[in-house]
């Protein structure tokens, strides 16, 4: 009669995910559990017809590119740790975060910047660093369906731009996103608390 | 020799004892009370063990529910989620301020719901069995129970030791009985001219044969409001589990079935009962053709002397914690619907048919070696499209009043989703929604410009 529920052996590398990502032990473990439970074929780890079965995924204007985001540079399947990585952008911010990081150590995988890259990337579709005009019209296309002219996407799009880009390159580079954000709350927007 | 001698007494001593005390009674409809006597044990075996488990794991006292087989907590466990959600609609999640242009923090909102459905979602869950609160002593359901005490495994092993080699022998022995009596009633009976005996003989071929089906599953059942039972020329709907819902279902009345021809055994099966009284076989071919298929039913239930159509119109087995999306095909055929719920009790044995992890044998293999089926089945009252009502309305009108009385969650997902895609229809809406927002307030700021 074995038990799951305490078993942390059974996630690999338990110790340093926990390190890197910020989960807790209780957090890690269903997130676990959840990815056997997307894994329909145990094989180990998903695929994209995998996280496509989901259906509030499936339905979602974004869905396609946020499944991207667990595929990065074209790779086929996404195991646990990488799964886990991905998640932990959307960790709330830790109370104690802001000061007291030693600044060393690697920036946490949720912190504002890195939320703010991982927004950037859904947008940013040939991984060059910037948001041309044509990949805005893009996003823009996949939330509004047919529902919009292509005319109006377009002067969304040149007006978001214009107003974003600097530095006049016509594009949005990272930077120039962040710093049309700075303003917003990315911390609400952008994270999902696990219960206990 | 001796030794074949002795088999075979055993052997006819032991079909002597399963015909007296099981099969006789069937043809009866009476029960001799040993399933109750068998079902009183199990019941105090499980509470005994559950008392165990909460006395030795005093922690688990506070958290559980105590005693016995606690319905209500299995029903929550079911819809407890496991992030915090925020329900708010799109215009709020899209921070609500804005006279609202298009922002590039819009893909915010997007990617979060996204993610949350990634981590959890309200349908796959729906697609595995449902998670016990207490253990019931069968090693299948054992994952979050650890290692209590010895007198708990001494039981564990005596289940075992029960199941497997005193009951499931048993139903298979009665399995095997029933499914041969109804391939052989059904074609006799289809032997002889239509009348009023043959659809009694029928009817009587069916009850009895379902009853012993059913016995070999060790299933009790109750039903509840018996005056609501579906009459002739009406169209009987039912939440989806399992197989069994059909011989559960046909213990207390005679449906005609609807579904596709299929080969192998249930070919057999379906071959036979339909000589006996007039199911509808559709082939795979007929079934792509709406219209066809809605046509056949209709001249169905025209006839007032056929009997009810049973229909599922999930189109899928679901786990019985939930009632997903009503297909609205059987909704346009008309005539007078009467819904039934039905609902099992996890406790005792999972019915759910998980057809992408089991093939058909090992489903019936873990039916016949749990403890028993023990279901509710509650009739309701008939329902007809009301005017102005379309076909869809009318399902999910229906759908809401089987999840009440079953006790079970609504869910408006398609069951389909199991196996394949969601429609992109449902996508579109969201689209919709986002561009109402971004465009539809009348200003463009070209127009600004």
């Amino acid at each position: 009669m074995g038990s799951r529920s305490s078993h942390a052996a059974l996630i690999p590398d338990a110790d340093s995910l926990r390190r890197e990502t910020g989960f807790s032990q209780a957090s890690l473990l269903r997130l676990y559990h959840r990815f056997r439970a997307l894994d329909t074929n145990k094989k180990g780890y998903l695929s994209r017809m995998d996280l496509q079965q989901i259906g509030a995924l499936a339905v979602n204007p974004l869905g396609d590119r946020i499944i991207d985001s667990f595929f990065p540079d074209g790779s086929l399947q996404v195991d646990f740790p990488d799964f886990v990585r991905v998640l932990a952008h959307f960790r709330p911010a830790d109370d104690e975060d802001a000061g007291l990081r030693d600044p060393r150590e690697p920036e946490p995988l949720n912190s504002r910047m890195n939320k703010l890259r991982f927004a950037f990337q859904l947008y940013d579709l040939d991984r060059d660093g910037k948001i041309s005009r044509h990949e805005m019209l893009q996003v823009l296309r996949l939330m509004v369906g047919v529902q919009v002219t292509e005319e109006q996407l377009e002067s969304i799009a040149e007006r978001t731009v214009q107003e974003a880009d600097e530095d006049g390159d016509g594009a949005v580079s990272f930077l120039e996103f962040a710093k049309s954000l700075e303003k917003m709350d990315i911390e609400q927007k952008m994270s999902i608390r696990i219960l206990k | 020799m001796e030794g074949t001698e002795l088999a075979g007494k055993i052997l006819s001593t032991w079909l002597t004892l399963v015909l007296g005390l099981i099969l006789l009674p069937s043809a009866f409809g009476v029960s001799l009370g040993i399933s109750e006597i068998y079902m009183k044990i199990l019941v105090k075996t499980l509470e005994g063990s559950h008392r165990i488990t909460l006395f030795n794991q005093p922690q688990w006292a506070t958290i559980r529910i105590e005693k016995g087989v606690p319905k209500e907590s299995v029903k929550n466990s079911a819809s407890v989620g496991i992030i915090q959600r925020d329900e708010s609609p799109m215009e709020k999640g899209l921070s609500g301020l804005r006279g609202r242009d298009f922002e590039l923090s819009d893909v915010f909102y997007f990617s979060k719901k996204g993610l949350e459905a990634i981590v959890e979602d309200e349908v796959t869950q729906r697609f595995s069995s449902e998670e016990l609160v207490s253990w019931n002593l069968l090693t299948r359901t054992n994952i979050n129970f650890q290692y209590i005490s010895l007198r708990l495994t001494m039981v564990w092993v005596l289940g075992v030791i029960v199941r497997y080699c005193v009951l499931l022998p048993l139903r298979v022995t009665l399995a095997f009985i029933g499914i041969s009596l109804l391939v052989m009633g059904t074609t006799l009976v289809g032997q002889l001219p239509d009348s009023s005996l043959k659809s009694w003989l029928s009817e009587l071929v069916h009850l009895t044969c379902c009853r012993i089906c059913v016995r070999s599953l060790s299933g009790t059942i109750h039903y509840h409001n018996k005056q609501y039972r579906p009459q002739k020329g009406g169209i009987c709907v039912a939440n989806h589990t399992s197989p069994i819902d059909v011989f559960i279902l046909t213990t207390d009345g005679c449906y005609a079935m609807v579904g596709q021809v299929q080969g192998g055994l249930m070919g057999i099966i379906q071959r036979a009962i339909v000589k006996a009284c007039p199911h509808v076989w559709f082939e795979r071919s007929e079934m792509k053709d709406r219209h066809l298929v809605t046509k056949r039913l209709k001249e169905h239930i025209a006839d007032r002397k056929k009997l009810p159509i049973l229909i599922f119109p999930e189109g899928t087995c679901i786990n019985n914690t939930s009632v997903m999306m009503f297909k609205k095909g059987s909704f346009e055929i008309g005539g007078t619907i009467h819904p039934v719920a039905i609902k099992y009790n996890p406790q005792f044995g999972d019915a759910f048919w998980n057809s992408s992890k089991y093939n058909m044998v090992s489903y019936l293999l873990r039916v016949m070696t749990s403890w028993a089926i023990v279901c509710d089945v509650w009739y309701l009252p008939p329902m007809t499209r009301e005017e102005g009502e379309d076909a869809a309305q009318f399902a999910n009108r229906v759908k809401s009043a089987i999840a009440v009385q079953g006790g079970l969650t609504e869910l408006p997902w398609d069951g389909g989703l199991k196996r394949g895609k969601v429609k992109d229809a449902f996508r579109e809406e969201q689209q919709k929604n986002y561009s109402k927002m971004i465009v539809g307030n009348g200003s463009l700021n070209s127009e600004s410009n």
